[in-house]
């Protein structure tokens, strides 16, 4: 009973109360929203974003953010991309090793900037979110990797499924939500990301080694935006180096953002991103059937985000003051 | 005793030279005006390299009054933008009738707006700048989306070309990054507002405490960002004859790279309007180096990417050092 008293009393339960009216809403003014087709086009537009905000929320508990999420999509696809077009003979999933091992590089990059030079990552970050985009062109040669170079195994990882019509991709992104909320709640690895994120310097004094900890935030902060870059391929059958991941880390940011991660570090909660992931892909399998034109969405993102900031600061005014009425 | 102050003050002084990271944003001008001038033998031409500096000129002039934001310890990613949906909202009024002196009226309001809403999220709500700036980087850019769809929108012959009008032979808009500048740098450097600017920046508590009315200062530099910014989108309409939502595309990063080639110190508190100033003319020789040089578009995005993260390694090496 206990936890669910703790859940309705939540942000979690916030979000989902807000699924639900937006569903219900749209539902009422488009009734063949509510089916379990539209549920397929929601959850087929989430995998991307639910890993990448996966991995966003670890950066921002620990009290930084990854601007280059999408640069570091694009160029890891790009990679296992040139792969299957130059070696077509390749055994297709060592594409995920490969994607997964250059994002992961590319995080470590981001990490040492971050830890050595003790930079803000905020900065180092945009700048590599060019330079890795610039990197892609230089790779692909500004060529595209056309749909006959994707393996078609790939490819049908977004059709195919092995259970209840599910397809792969989207059983992967939940897999690594389970994985992260593993992560966050029993390793030890785990809550150090909070303490971090929660007090940088009382850390230290805990023994936690911070550099190793922000480092292994970035890595996994490039590994799944390469993961996420493999599913891209799978997903759209093509690697671009302008399109592919542009714009990425905005959606990511938005999503976690209104899952209620405080981007103050320390704050967050595995739950509480992925109904924010829901809520997006919800607003976004919902606007087309609106007849609201695509060009309105990346306003919307913006204003969804600056909301969801607002919220935060009353939720987090409220809890500030409940504790100063308690202790007095 | 007496002759070896001034001797010693004078010792001080050169020291302090190498410790100014303006110094190292001059030697790399210098280096790149030299390393350009190897690849091609008409580089060196006055002319040319003014009419490359319009092409920058708008994100120049923003740069300005960023490193005063900057300086005050905040931040604001949403310039690039803001110039984008001014320069549709001010194209879009003009395109429907109405008249240009209203449509530049409208399309400056719309960056008072933009630049008010910043400040409220950032001051009033106390949010972090750098994340409200990113949401409203990315709502302002969606807005002159929704305005201009996927079409560009014209502006009448008249208005074009604010780029060819000449002043004694220099291009207009090199005249009013200059003649910002000088305001700017004296504003920041010689008076009161600035030094209190400096203060904030250094440390917010203690210019509190000295009676600093900090709000109000970090209020008024996101204001001036934003109408500033939408003068610079309606200038670069101007240049352009035609404006797309896609304009300024990834502005922010020129303009921050800007401030931190110019030696303003990240974290606030430090750097100067003269660092900018040469840091634009930096950034223009190298792109138009590496244009003359044939290189890609995308090998310049690497490069400034690149230039980004060692002009703010080097800038933290040299504040580091003096501190010492």
């Amino acid at each position: 009973m206990k936890p669910i008293l703790k859940f309705l009393s939540g942000r979690e339960a916030g979000i989902f109360v807000m699924i639900i009216l937006f569903c219900t809403a749209v539902g009422i003014y488009k009734p063949h929203f509510i089916s379990s087709n539209s549920l397929r086009i929601i959850l087929l537009l989430v995998p991307l974003i639910m890993i990448g905000a996966m991995a966003q929320m670890l950066v921002l508990v620990a009290r930084h953010v990854d601007l280059s999420m999408g640069s570091m999509l694009g160029f890891s696809a790009m990679v296992a991309g040139l792969m299957y077009r130059d070696m077509p003979e390749i055994w297709w999933p060592i594409g995920f090793l490969v994607a997964v091992g250059t994002g992961a590089v590319l995080g470590l990059f981001n990490g040492l900037l971050v830890t050595i030079f003790n930079l803000p990552s905020i900065i180092v970050t945009l700048g590599t979110l060019n330079l890795y985009r610039g990197l892609t062109f230089i790779i692909s040669d500004a060529r595209q990797i056309n749909r006959a170079n994707i393996p078609s195994e790939l490819k049908a990882m977004s059709q195919t499924s092995p259970i209840f019509g599910i397809p792969w991709i989207i059983l992967m992104s939940f897999a690594i939500a389970l994985l992260t909320f593993y992560l966050v709640r029993y390793t030890q690895l785990g809550r150090q990301i909070y303490a971090i994120g929660s007090n940088p310097n009382a850390a230290p004094l805990r023994g936690i080694n911070v550099t190793k900890v922000t480092l292994i935030v970035f890595i996994i902060s490039g590994a799944l935006s390469g993961l996420a870059g493999i599913m891209y391929a799978s997903r759209w059958g093509f690697v671009n180096p302008s399109n592919t991941g542009m714009g990425f880390e905005f959606q990511v940011i938005a999503a976690v953002v209104i899952g209620g991660v405080s981007i103050n570090g320390g704050v967050g909660t595995v739950l509480g991103t992925f109904l924010g992931v829901i809520l997006l892909g919800c607003v976004a399998a919902a606007l087309p059937l609106l007849g609201i034109p695509g060009t309105t969405q990346s306003a919307i993102y913006g204003s969804v985000i600056l909301i969801a900031l607002l919220i935060d600061r009353s939720v987090r005014q409220r809890a500030t003051a409940n504790t100063k009425r308690s202790r007095a | 005793m007496t002759n070896q102050i001034p001797s010693l003050y004078h010792k001080k002084s050169w020291r302090s030279l190498f410790n100014r990271p303006e110094t190292m944003t001059f030697t790399l001008l210098i280096l790149a005006l030299v390393g350009a001038s190897l690849l091609s033998e008409y580089f060196l031409d006055v002319n040319y390299i003014l009419r490359s500096f319009t092409l920058t000129a708008e994100l120049s002039i923003a740069a300005l009054v960023l490193t005063m934001v900057i300086i005050s310890g905040e931040i604001d990613l949403s310039a690039a933008a803001n110039i984008a949906l001014s320069a549709c909202i001010f194209a879009y009024v003009q395109a429907s009738g109405a008249p240009m002196t209203l449509a530049i009226l409208t399309g400056l309001f719309a960056g008072l707006v933009m630049g008010s809403l910043n400040a409220i999220l950032v001051i009033v709500y106390q949010l972090p700048s750098i994340i409200v700036t990113i949401g409203t980087l990315i709502f302002y850019r969606g807005l002159a989306q929704v305005i201009a769809g996927d079409k560009s929108i014209r502006v009448p012959e008249w208005f074009i070309g604010v780029n060819t009008k000449m002043v004694l032979g220099v291009p207009f808009p090199v005249v009013i990054f200059t003649a910002t500048a000088i305001i700017l740098g004296l504003v920041l450097g010689t008076t009161i507002y600035g030094r209190q600017i400096y203060q904030v920046g250094t440390n917010n508590t203690a210019a509190l405490h000295a009676g600093i009315k900090s709000n109000r200062i970090k209020f008024g530099l996101f204001v001036l960002l934003g109408v500033v910014s939408s003068a610079c989108g309606i200038m670069a309409a101007s240049r352009l004859g035609s404006v797309r939502y896609d304009l300024a595309l990834g502005g922010e990063l020129q303009m921050v790279l800007m401030a931190m080639l110019g030696g303003t110190y990240i974290f606030g508190g430090r750097g100067t309007i003269l660092g900018t100033f040469l840091a634009a003319w930096l950034l223009v020789i190298v792109s138009t180096g590496m244009t003359v040089a044939n290189l890609l578009p995308a090998i310049q995005l690497t490069v400034l990417g690149l230039l980004l993260i060692v002009a703010i390694i080097a800038t933290n090496f040299i504040y580091s050092r003096a501190r010492r």
